[in-house]
């Protein structure tokens, strides 16, 4: 290795973060519905260096998820309308846990439900699950008892649900916010009064394509959630002002392609940063991002990830 | 040895106006293709286009890995741009690839679909009694090169510019009232959803095993992100995992 006159070898920067009592090796997790189950991806990953696994969401009954066509690329993303399959809370305890266990990154179990006590039913059973070190809760599903509008738009709804939740498990809680809203932070202290260990954001952006030459929407679903680089400037304002809103930690998530985009959402406030729709494209894009996150430090002589974590200098106002 | 790998580009040939066969060299080693297995390729340089493109492998040289494609859009326009020298990132070899075939067998191919049969035809040389169609003579493809690797060939164009008129499905149905040899033979297809649908009405009741390969919008092309379902007797599948060939049978056709 080449060093010029006068260089001191530096310790490798600590990237460590902590999510309430999650203790991440790193700060890059996976989004949920883009990594599987972890299997997919063993082979061009070491699961070890990852910061944490977030798994595709659960519910407590198997999904089906939507007929086909289900994603299709718009200009810099995607839209997708999976429809939530999944093959069911009980057959991921038994059928894909065991796998995850090998590894020693914390698991993040997502999980959603059409009703208050599908959501508590699922939060129960994965919680008791060994395994499984955190939940994320997907609040941006639609709610049979209130006409299938998603849970995660109307304030009541989130605060009953996540009240519910929080009430059947100790495990640490995060709960992952919808950017379909007027009001983003008035949301995130919702889920922060109501005992949110954490805040994840942002789920996808509700978007339509449709085909000129039949006039049919291109998805069977007609709309589907918009995700990639796309939408990374709406994500980095949503989680520079729910920063300044709440005091849990708060996950970044929307577009992250590369460790600079990444360090976008430190600097703003996240305490970490998951990466999604990056993955089909790279799937080693997790590991290409630590690697990059940890480079950017050592080049910046910075020694802990945690200085730069909500370090943005914003302009004197007026 | 990794399925995820870069590639230089020797050549992006150009064969009709609206059909190019791309030929890559992979750095490092990478596994070897299946007939009917397919690989994902990046086409822009950076982050638009944002997902890689599914071709099926149409040919392996010592290495070198060749895709028969169309340039339909966005993506495939700019592959067509690409030239000798260019280095890109692939996923690969994905999919089931084609059962078998243990003996004798029909292969029928439908337009570009010619892409994936040419592979199996010349992994099963002297093997296959191919069943080959376009709309137009325009979109024959590979004729000269297929001849010598199949037992025999029935070429046929919708509107009758070349050879036989009428639809491939059209002529095998004839063939399989006539020609003895044809009874009984598993059938391998590729091509519009249309002719594999068709494909599946008339070989029912016969006995005949027949795999269709599939196609379906993708995005990360290994099975994580359920995007590319076909609706089957079995449920959602993935045609970039359970696929993308399936018994015709299975297959909900719309």
């Amino acid at each position: 290795m080449e060093m010029s006159s006068g260089h001191k070898a530096e310790a490798a920067p600590d990237l460590s973060v902590s999510i309430g009592r999650l203790k991440l090796r790193n700060p890059v997790m996976t989004a949920s519905g883009t990594f599987g189950y972890g299997e997919e991806y063993a082979e061009f990953v070491d699961l070890n260096r990852i910061g944490a696994i977030v798994v595709k969401g659960l519910s407590v009954t198997p999904r089906t998820g939507n007929p086909p066509q289900r994603i299709v690329e718009t200009p810099s993303g995607m839209l997708n309308a999976i429809g939530l399959q999944n093959i069911g809370v009980r057959s991921f305890i038994d059928e894909k846990l065991p796998f995850l266990r090998r590894f020693d990154t914390p698991v993040i179990a997502n999980f959603f439900g059409d009703s208050i006590d599908e959501f508590v039913e699922a939060a129960g059973r994965l919680s008791s699950a060994a395994g499984v070190h955190g939940l994320e809760m997907n609040i941006s599903c639609p709610n049979k008892h209130a006409g299938w509008g998603a849970f995660g738009t109307d304030p009541k709804l989130m605060r009953d649900v996540i009240t519910a939740v929080r009430a059947g498990t100790t495990l640490p809680l995060i709960v992952k916010l919808s950017p379909n809203v007027t009001d983003i932070c008035m949301m995130a202290k919702i889920a922060e009064d109501s005992g949110a260990d954490g805040l994840s954001l942002i789920n996808t952006l509700t978007g339509m394509a449709v085909d000129i030459r039949t006039r049919r929407p291109v998805l069977a679903n007609v709309t589907g959630g918009l995700s990639g680089p796309a939408i990374r400037p709406v994500a980095v304002r949503m989680v520079w002002q729910v920063c300044g809103a709440v005091g849990i930690p708060v996950i970044g998530l929307g577009g992250i392609m590369t460790a600079a985009d990444a360090l976008e959402f430190l600097i703003v406030g996240a305490t970490a940063v998951a990466v999604g729709t990056a993955n089909f494209v790279n799937p080693r894009v997790t590991i290409d991002i630590v690697e990059g996150i940890e480079r950017h430090l050592s080049e910046e002589g910075i020694s802990s990830v945690s200085e730069i974590i909500g370090s943005i200098r914003l302009p004197n106002r007026p | 040895m990794s399925r995820l790998f870069q590639s230089i580009i020797i050549e992006n040939r150009v064969v009709t106006p609206d059909f190019r066969v791309l030929a890559v060299n992979p750095i490092g080693e990478t596994g070897a293709p299946k007939p009917g297995q397919f690989y994902m390729l990046q086409v822009g340089t950076g982050e638009e286009p944002l997902l890689k493109r599914p071709l099926s492998i149409f040919r392996q040289r010592n290495g070198t890995l060749e895709f028969l494609y169309r340039i339909r859009g966005k993506g495939t326009r700019l592959l067509s741009s690409l030239s000798g020298g260019t280095e890109i990132q692939m996923l690969g070899p994905l999919g089931n690839g084609y059962p078998g075939p243990e003996g004798d067998f029909i292969a029928v191919a439908g337009g570009t679909g010619i892409a994936s049969i040419f592979f199996l035809l010349e992994s099963f040389p002297g093997r296959g009694y191919l069943f080959c169609g376009a709309r137009t003579c325009d979109e024959l493809l590979m004729l000269d090169e297929v001849r010598p690797l199949v037992k025999e060939i029935c070429v046929t164009t919708d509107d009758g510019s070349y050879c036989s008129r009428g639809y491939v499905t059209e002529h095998l149905e004839r063939g399989l009232a006539t020609v003895p040899r044809l009874a009984g033979l598993p059938v391998y297809a590729c091509g519009p959803e249309p002719m594999l649908h068709e494909l599946t009405r008339l070989l029912d009741g016969r006995g005949m095993q027949c795999f269709v390969s599939l196609e379906e919008y993708m995005a990360c092309g290994m099975g994580a992100c359920l995007g590319c379902v076909a609706e089957t007797k079995n449920g959602y599948k993935r045609v970039c995992k359970e696929g993308p060939v399936f018994p015709s049978g299975d297959i909900l056709w719309k």
